[in-house]
């Protein structure tokens, strides 16, 4: 009989860490990991932080040294590009023609950025931030006293702002939205985002969408749908991911937002697991399907896919978290934000160290903790645990919030 | 090798850390199981100080992503730090604690 093979279709974080948990778990059949970049699997979140503000090579983002891979016999192969797969021959094609058969199939096809509709792309200093290699080149135009335009206020678009203003750009961000982080954050929080890059001479323009991207070899300016002009010398477009479902689609896997996946991982189709960006999964913790855009999500959904296929079955389900690092301030959420939370604050809000509670029918649903790392494991307890809380004792800075949690067997499922 | 006086490690309770610089050495001194243990304060993975983290169960969990540490060992437990920190020895006399320290 041959050999079991595992190939993993993706070697971005989700595809690197599920062949470090294969061998982890003590998998003995082959792995292969096919990669379309060049680099050998890297984390994502430095590249809008610190390489962009040129404190951290980007060398420091990847997971392993080529060397390690082939120590744990993994098969890495990068540059190489999956086109097709047979899935009832157990096959993938790769874009060189070669065919590779596998007893088992993991997607981390990971996501794309979502391109601004009519934008010049061609223009010189028009930038979209997702690989190391954006991320190098953006960082190179970096330069004091130019003009940055950036579209999108979300997560990344800030984290860009804060970069550039740090470098001595001078700042400015468009969000089509009435409030920044309009998808991750309720208004009421992310006021206090808002507040931080306005003190730090950020210009925000909110709830105007971009008309038009000017220049004719190099961008000149952007257009808003107001009328005003914005002169800009680089302009950064940050709205959003897509996630990359096409070949698993081909393939006749069923996607909904995301190639759909159960709490193991599994798509519709036998054999052909899917873990990371590119899913959408089902959550017990939280009764419903997701799709995750996280770093979390990235690695332990796929180190659970990779614990799953190996035989050793556990569902995946964690309570998202997530965290920003913006203008020297470390922005750390747990849990889900949702219509009509209440928002309770822990210590002054938006001032220093400082929690924000969302709460429903006085249970934790959302926490997000200003330079207060520290206390979300606690605050991921409460919403795991969804025993009561009292304002009073929430923000009764002289209690604990560690004994605001009713039991330590409370423990995430999967931690 | 010398030995050096950490006040702070007195006051500290179970599951607790704080961060102290000691001859120019950023250190981590955590307590679980009632033992003072002293181990690098910055985390392997990126820049963050492992005194603002979590102490549980003869661990300790960096605040910025939760990649753990062995506080006996320095050892990673796992994605996303491969890189162990380095321990330090603590001694006790007289009522006051001590770290062990390369000159």
């Amino acid at each position: 009989m041959a050999p079991e093979r595992i190939v993993i279709v993706g070697a971005g974080q989700a595809g690197g860490r599920a062949a470090e948990a294969l061998r982890n778990t003590g998998f003995k059949g082959e792995v292969l990991l096919l990669g379309e970049e060049a680099h050998e699997p890297y984390e994502r979140p430095a590249l809008s932080k610190g390489v962009l503000l040129g404190e951290e090579p980007a060398a420091r983002t990847l997971i392993h040294p080529r060397a390690w891979y082939a120590a744990q016999k993994i098969d890495l192969r990068t540059g190489t590009r999956v086109e097709a797969i047979a899935p009832v021959s157990q096959t993938v094609l790769t874009a060189q023609g070669e065919r590779i058969e596998y007893s088992r199939l993991l997607l981390c096809t990971g996501s794309r950025v979502r391109p601004l509709v009519g934008a010049n792309e061609a223009l010189r200093g028009v930038h979209y931030l997702r690989t190391i290699g954006d991320s190098e080149r953006l960082s190179a135009e970096l330069r004091p006293g130019r003009r940055i335009v950036i579209i999108g206020g979300g997560f990344i678009g800030l984290e860009v702002a804060s970069s550039a203003a740090r470098r001595g750009l001078s700042v400015r961000v468009v969000e089509r939205q009435g409030a920044l982080l309009d998808r991750a954050l309720p208004a009421e929080i992310a006021a206090h985002v808002e507040s931080l890059h306005r003190s730090q001479g950020v210009q925000l323009h909110l709830g105007v969408s971009v008309a038009r991207i000017h220049g004719s070899e190099a961008v000149q300016g952007v257009e808003l749908a107001d009328g005003t002009n914005l002169e800009a010398d680089l302009v950064v477009v940050g709205i959003g991911i897509i996630p990359n479902t096409e070949l698993a689609e081909a393939a006749g896997a069923v996607s909904s937002d995301g190639i759909v996946v159960d709490e193991y991982c599994r798509t519709s189709v036998a054999n052909i697991y899917a873990a990371g960006d590119a899913t959408n999964h089902y959550n017990l913790l939280l009764d419903r399907r997701i799709r995750l855009e996280s770093w979390q999500n990235a690695q332990n959904q796929a180190v659970a896919a990779a614990r799953n296929m190996s035989g050793n079955a556990k569902p995946y389900a964690e309570i998202p978290w997530f965290w920003s690092d913006q203008l020297g301030r470390n922005i750390q959420m747990v849990g889900m934000a949702e219509p009509g939370l209440e928002i309770i604050w822990r210590g002054e809000p938006g001032a220093g160290r400082c929690m924000a509670f969302g709460l429903r029918e006085g249970r934790v649903r959302l926490a997000v903790a200003f330079d207060l790392g520290g206390e979300i494991r606690h605050a991921r307890r409460l919403i795991e645990s969804q025993a009561p809380v009292t304002e009073r004792r929430l923000t009764d800075l002289q209690s604990k919030l560690k004994d605001l949690v009713p039991d330590k067997a409370a423990r995430p499922l999967a931690a | 090798m010398s030995w050096h006086e950490v006040p702070e490690a007195q006051a500290l309770g179970e599951e607790e850390a704080i961060g102290v610089v000691v001859g120019g050495q950023q250190i981590a001194l955590c307590r679980s199981g009632g033992t003072v243990h002293a181990i690098g304060g910055v985390c392997t993975h990126q820049h963050a100080l492992l005194s603002e983290g979590y102490v549980e169960d003869g661990c300790i969990e960096c605040p910025l992503h939760q990649g753990r540490f062995d506080l006996k060992t320095g050892a990673p437990l796992g994605p996303p730090v491969t890189e162990g920190v380095r321990v330090y020895r603590m001694r006790s006399e007289n009522g006051k604690s001590y770290v062990e320290l390369p000159d």
